[in-house]
């Protein structure tokens, strides 16, 4: 499903953010991604969203070369993935329908089906009634919440989280690592970077390690 | 969550042009309510562009009428013949009886003195002043009209030459010379207004690009948000491009109704001024082509301005 291999990055003025990173991550596979802040956590995502490309090496999904993907077909590899945020990153102007059908309009969908499909994730975080209501109306764990269903609306191949239970308090955190885990199940593959690693030993899988860009533990 | 595997389901192409159009219709009006929810905004912008486009809108009403009016005066292409002091009336009618023998021409009228008289009385104003005279200082005056096929330069000269061979005629003139000036300054003045109205047309893409920038200021999270869920370029600028063809379009509407007012508060002296001179000019408004053309015009300069910005600006906005 993903590939690093030999994956270098560097930045011009904080130097080398990640340092030959290889793993592989199969399909339906869920792993964490951990390490102190400015490990290169969230470097490594973003290669893989393509918000960065990776200055050595090579990032592999679903076998095609992402240093080779032109700019222009850049969001359709997005479209491939769900992406979860710390910061949630919701629409505050729109509410909680509009905000994860927002994939599905993207990709342009018919209207019945983005119905559809929209109440079918809200349903599965359990925010299903809650579609007319603004963001700001709901507590932070729900608007977590609403990112998770925007993330899975559009039925990704993979799922990649970046600290997406950094705001919420323990129990919370439980709740929604437990969603995560249900995807999984279903086949698709999941990688969420977490500091939290109380919570990460809980769950019991995969964990990459990084360092200081290198990575330490779970190739 | 059965399908949840990786397969995706396709979409049919023709579903896909429905939601493709339903989209466009839906952002459509979403940029229409997003002008309607900040109306002083709005306004101000629409009000700016509009009176840059009626600016160049009354030039082109103001060169189409002294086109029309220029163009009444080209049918004539009358000689004045002004005979010496010294020949009366009667000698005048007989050289104009002479003259009309010319195949060349139609038609010779005379004025004689008591008309030129009466006349130059009527609208010079002069009226009390002139009985003062105690003789007619006026001369006859024979206006000839030529065949209605001679109309260049070189016969109707050439017809002068002859006029002039008589003995009792002063000097001749040629009415449509005059004419001919005036529609050389009308040329030039055409000119002129085009390259206003190209200089008005880039203020107004201007003018929507900016506000297009702040738009996009105020909105970056939202695109930012939109590209990291997969949004094209398209996507993204979609709502924009709509926001520039509103923008376009009402600052068209307004300037037609400023155009227009300006016409109504000018009719009635141009329309005074017409009579005191025997005209019937009749002032002309923008047409119903020239409606749509205006409308057209300054909708597609909208979009125009939102494109110009967005294909810079859009660029620099990158999830990071």
């Amino acid at each position: 499903m993903l590939t690093f291999d030999h994956v270098s990055k560097r930045y011009p003025d904080a130097g080398d953010a990640l340092l030959d990173v290889s793993f592989h991550l199969a399909r339906g596979e869920m792993a964490f991604l951990t390490g102190h802040s400015g490990a290169g956590k969230s470097t490594l995502l973003k290669l893989i969203a393509m918000m960065e490309k990776c200055s050595r090496g090579h990032v592999l999904l679903e076998g095609q070369n992402l240093n080779r993907v032109k700019e222009r077909q850049v969001p359709f590899i997005r479209r491939k993935l769900g992406l979860i945020f710390q910061d949630y990153k919701l629409l505050l102007d729109r509410t909680v329908f509009d905000n994860v059908a927002l994939p599905l309009v993207i990709s342009g969908y018919s209207q019945y089906d983005i119905s559809r499909r929209v109440r079918a994730a809200l349903d599965k975080v359990g925010l299903l009634g809650q579609e007319k209501k603004y963001p700001l109306a709901l507590s932070g764990g729900e608007q977590q919440r609403v990112g998770i269903a925007r993330a899975v609306v559009n039925k990704p191949r993979l799922i990649l989280a970046d600290e997406p239970t950094g705001n919420l308090d323990p129990e919370l955190s439980v709740e929604v690592m437990h969603l995560f885990e249900q995807f999984q199940q279903v086949g698709v593959t999941v990688l969420i970077a977490s500091h939290d690693i109380e919570l990460i030993k809980q769950m019991g899988y995969r964990v990459l390690t990084l360092s200081h860009g290198r990575l330490v533990g779970g190739q | 969550m059965a399908d949840h595997s990786g397969r995706r389901q396709k979409i049919s192409l023709q579903n896909k042009l429905y939601a493709y159009l339903m989209n466009h219709l839906q952002v459509l009006f979403a940029s229409l309510g997003r002008l309607v929810r900040t109306p002083f905004t709005s306004l101000m912008t629409i009000l700016v562009l509009a009176v840059t486009v009626s600016l160049a809108g009354s030039f082109y009403v103001l060169v189409k009428n002294v086109k029309q009016f220029s163009e009444n005066l080209h049918t004539s292409n009358q000689i004045s013949v002004f005979l010496k002091q010294s020949v009366s009336d009667k000698q005048g009618r007989q050289l104009a009886r002479q003259i009309e023998q010319n195949s060349q021409i139609t038609r010779v009228t005379v004025i004689s003195k008591s008309q030129a008289m009466a006349e130059f009385k009527q609208y010079s104003g002069f009226g009390e002043a002139l009985k003062a005279l105690d003789k007619n200082p006026l001369p006859v005056v024979l206006e000839v009209l030529p065949e209605t096929t001679l109309t260049d330069e070189g016969s109707l000269e050439k017809l002068m030459a002859e006029l002039k061979r008589y003995p009792q005629v002063d000097f001749v003139q040629l009415d449509m010379l005059w004419i001919q000036r005036l529609q050389s300054i009308l040329q030039l003045l055409e000119r002129g207004v085009l390259l206003l109205n190209v200089l008005l047309g880039i203020a107004v893409i201007f003018i929507t690009g900016n506000t297009i920038r702040l738009e996009l200021q105020n909105r970056r999270e939202e695109v930012l948000i939109a590209k990291l869920v997969g949004a094209t370029h398209a996507f993204v600028q979609r709502p924009f491009v709509y926001t520039g063809f509103w923008l376009g379009f009402f600052s068209g509407c307004v300037a037609w109704v400023i155009i227009t007012a300006i016409i109504l508060f000018l009719q009635g002296p141009v329309e005074h001024l017409s009579q005191l001179y025997e005209g019937h000019f009749k002032i002309l408004y923008l047409g119903f082509a020239e409606t749509l053309a205006l409308t057209g015009i300054t909708t597609v300069l909208g979009i125009l301005g939102a494109w110009v910005v967005l294909f810079y600006q859009l660029q620099q906005i990158k999830p990071r």
